[in-house]
């Protein structure tokens, strides 16, 4: 199986090899085995980075051909042919057709799915007339023996004109013969697949001769697609617009052409190669299962279920290794803390290793949603619940894959951001990601069972609906909701720039691959602590530095004032010192603007000590609970009921309780809506690769905060 | 709806084929969906067969060049068959 005959068509210079590290770019069809290719060329060995000018990310790894040589691999977004259809496709014309970029390959290995070679081919049959040497990877041979399809291979290799490697990504097998072939110095196939008709070669040779291509089918290319073709000047576009205007080119009619004439080559190339004796056995088996995981009532009841198993392990699984890193965290800073002193120690501690922990602290959550997200994905139990949900969710201007963002935002939406990727159609990924942080994400659960407590009392109906626990599902519903009718608000705004399609292959049921699913953990987490948490790391020295110093000698005047008070109440050591930090946060910076903001939130029933909390809040929601335990001065002892009592007997000028029901729904409402969460900007900003999208959203939820706040307060009050 | 019949009155389409039918794709009818279509094997000549709907009755699955594809009805519409 790995002895692999070499092409006759070069005999001269094929064992020399390259001196310097090369590029090989692996592309294919979706669900062709593309990304197990790529996990067995390069194993851990891979970043994800996006590349200049490109909207979605690429993955790059680098692979050990043998013990000193070493090549760079970029995985492509999967596609079914070089003429683009998402942005995400767009990423393969950006790299294939600017020879002079410094990403180009100098080799693409194409993978194809053995037991669906015509369709497989079809793209192959395009980057080998774009003249660039390839190798066709031909995955899965030994499974579409099994089901009866017999490929002889000297033939497809002899058909192509380019090496023919058979193989299994999954098992490995194949793998070192691709790579002894990846070494060794090839040439572009000879053959022509597709003959340009005579009606279309003037426009393609003036191109070619004007850009000085190598190859007419790269001319052909530069005439359909030049309006995407970042590396053109504004000039060059505009010439070869005018070019195609003369000749009456027509793009669409060129391309539905084109793929005719290719499919006709390839039936023809395949009569010798394929024999094909199907057995049609695990088409069956997939066919029954989905009969049941697609099934009217089933189906649904189904999917519930995993949503549940989902939660329950995000909820319960995660609160383990998050308590260690918590508490890790915090003995490493008491460690620190114990052993040095001074303001830089300060800064280390309460700003840097606080703001690293309150990354970290997510890792749990995002490992194990991935985790899960991959393994439906894998066994193409995904495909499915797209399937199910396309036609509900499309009322909305979403689309059935905006599913699994929905519901992961409910435990976290910095994954469930990065979960939308799935999702090609660019206005359908915009609005989800949009609304998504709406969803009530378990860090507002500390704010609303503080605040529950306070006003709601605990009543029970019928035994079991407890009052406080129906409030709780409330403020979720009205999470929901508002996430719905805002993304239909979207859907009215935004300017589709693509057209929605639902064309989609299913794939057949498979046994998920477990090393596909550790990587994309692993990668999921890597993005996640090194993108979102340079943000929140800068944010947290931003705060602790905002905190910790005043104007001028406010700091000591605090101290002493906070000394003469505890003399008066014959304070205890540690009441003095928590009587001190909380005059001191008083006279800190972040007082100072507490104090300014005062007359903005007042409207809504706040004073300046919430609205430093509301200010400190806006980098985690968790943060409240942290901030009131420190203004009421309670030190940094998150317990939920000591807290409660303070802010029980804070009393307003009138002697009445000061947290009254209008005041703590008021602020309920706020925590629902507004976007407090750095994570989740900076997520946003790394997905959708600009400001304008978490900029847009800190200014809507914030100001939908404000006036759903609002109106609480004042309908309540 | 009643438009819709009026039109192709002598035509049928993939949105027409009851569960399990077959059907002879002649042409496509959306040249835009039509050449992504045309890219996952849907040429004309080739058998397709309805292969399943969603609950909601909208997308289906499809059962072209022995592998299943899902898309919209209005998707489906623009697939004539002979």
């Amino acid at each position: 199986m790995t002895v692999v005959a070499q092409p006759e068509i070069r005999e001269a210079s094929q064992t020399t090899p390259r001196s310097e590290v090369a590029r090989v770019a692996l592309v294919g069809n979706p669900n062709s085995g593309k990304t197990s290719l790529f996990n067995q060329l390069t194993g851990l060995n891979q970043k994800v980075g996006n590349f200049p000018g490109v909207t979605v990310d690429k993955k790059t790894g680098t692979c050990q051909l043998s013990a000193n040589q070493k090549v760079q691999i970029i995985d492509l977004p999967g596609t079914y042919s070089l003429y683009p259809k998402s942005l995400d496709e767009r990423v393969i014309i950006d790299l294939l057709y600017d020879s002079a970029s410094a990403h180009y390959p100098d080799l693409v290995v194409v993978t194809a799915d053995a037991s669906n070679l015509k369709r497989n081919l079809l793209l192959f049959t395009q980057l080998a007339d774009l003249k660039i040497p390839a190798i066709l990877a031909l995955n899965m041979v030994d499974v579409a023996e099994q089901e009866g399809v017999k490929i002889d291979i000297p033939a497809l290799h002899k058909g192509l004109g380019v090496p023919v490697i058979p193989m299994n990504a999954r098992k490995g097998i194949g793998i070192a013969a691709l790579k002894i072939l990846i070494l060794q110095h090839l040439e572009p196939t000879p053959v022509q697949f597709y003959t340009i008709p005579d009606a279309l070669k003037p426009v393609t040779e003036t191109i070619k001769a004007r850009f000085g291509l190598a190859s007419d089918y790269l001319a052909l290319h530069y005439a359909h697609q030049y309006k995407s073709l970042k590396f053109l000047s504004a000039e060059e576009a505009e010439w070869i617009g005018a070019l195609l205007e003369t000749h009456e080119f027509k793009s669409n009619v060129a391309q539905a052409d084109e793929t005719i004439a290719r499919y006709t080559y390839i039936n023809e190339l395949l009569l010798d190669v394929v024999r094909v004796e199907r057995v049609e056995k695990d088409e069956k088996f997939s066919n029954r299962l989905d009969q049941v995981l697609t099934h009217k009532v089933f189906g649904y009841l189904i999917f519930m279920g995993i949503l549940f198993l989902v939660f329950q392990a995000i909820f319960t699984w995660a609160s383990y290794p998050m308590d260690l890193i918590d508490q890790g965290f915090a003995s490493l800073n008491g460690l620190i803390q114990d052993n040095f002193s001074g303001p830089l120690i300060n800064l280390l501690t309460e700003g840097i290793i606080a703001g690293l922990g309150g990354v970290m602290v997510f890792i749990p959550q995002i490992a194990i949603l991935f985790a899960f997200i991959a393994v439906l994905e894998e066994t193409g139990y995904m495909a499915r619940v797209t399937f199910m949900m396309d036609k509900i969710m499309r009322k909305f201007g979403l689309n059935g894959k905006s599913v699994v963002p929905l519901i992961s935002g409910v435990a976290c939406a910095v994954p469930a951001v990065m979960s939308a990727r799935t999702i090609e159609n660019w206005k359908d990924r915009m609005i989800t990601i949009f609304v998504t942080p709406l969803m009530s994400c378990s860090a507002r659960i500390p704010v609303y069972t503080v605040l529950i407590a306070l006003v709601v009392p605990e009543t029970y109906y019928f035994g079991f609906l407890n009052l406080q626990g129906l409030v709780l599902m409330a403020l979720y519903l009205i999470g929901f909701l508002a996430a719905i009718f805002s993304a239909l608000l979207l859907k009215v705004i935004l300017k589709a720039r693509e057209r929605s399609y639902f064309i989609m292959e299913f794939p057949v049921y498979k046994m998920p691959r477990w090393k596909n699913v550790g990587l994309t953990i692993v990668e999921k987490v890597k993005a996640f602590v090194f993108e979102a948490g340079k943000v929140i790391v800068a944010i947290s020295i931003i705060l602790w530095v905002l905190a910790s110093y005043g104007p001028g000698n406010s700091f000591e005047k605090a101290e002493q004032q906070a000394i003469v008070e505890a003399k008066q109440q014959n304070l205890s050591e540690t009441e003095l010192q928590n009587l001190i930090s909380s005059h001191q946060l008083e006279a800190s910076y972040a007082g100072v603007i507490g104090r300014t903001m005062e007359p903005a939130i007042e409207p809504l029933g706040y004073n300046w000590k919430i609205g430093i909390a509301l200010l400190t809040s806006f980098a985690a929601r968790e943060v409240f609970v942290g901030t009131m335990s420190t203004i009421y001065s309670i030190g940094e002892e998150e317990n939920v009921s000591t807290i409660k009592n303070k802010l029980m007997m804070e009393k307003d000028k009138d002697g009445e309780p000061y947290f009254n029901l209008a005041r703590s729904f008021s602020l309920m409402v706020f925590y629902l809506f507004a976007m407090q969460c750095v994570s989740t900007l900076a997520v946003v900003r790394r997905e959708t690769k600009s400001w304008t999208w978490p900029l847009a959203q800190l200014v809507y939820m914030s100001g939908l905060a404000y006036v759903m706040a609002f109106i609480t307060y004042q309908v309540l009050s | 709806m009643q438009k819709r019949e009026e039109e192709h009155i002598d035509k049928k389409s993939v949105r027409d084929l009851k569960l399990g039918e077959c059907g002879i794709i002649c042409c496509l009818k959306d040249p835009d969906m039509g050449l992504k279509l045309l890219e996952m094997g849907c040429l004309p000549g080739t058998q397709v067969k309805l292969n399943s709907r969603a609950p909601l009755g909208d997308p289906i699955t499809i059962i072209v060049n022995d592998y299943t594809l899902s898309l919209r009805l209005d998707e489906a519409e623009t697939i004539m068959l002979k």
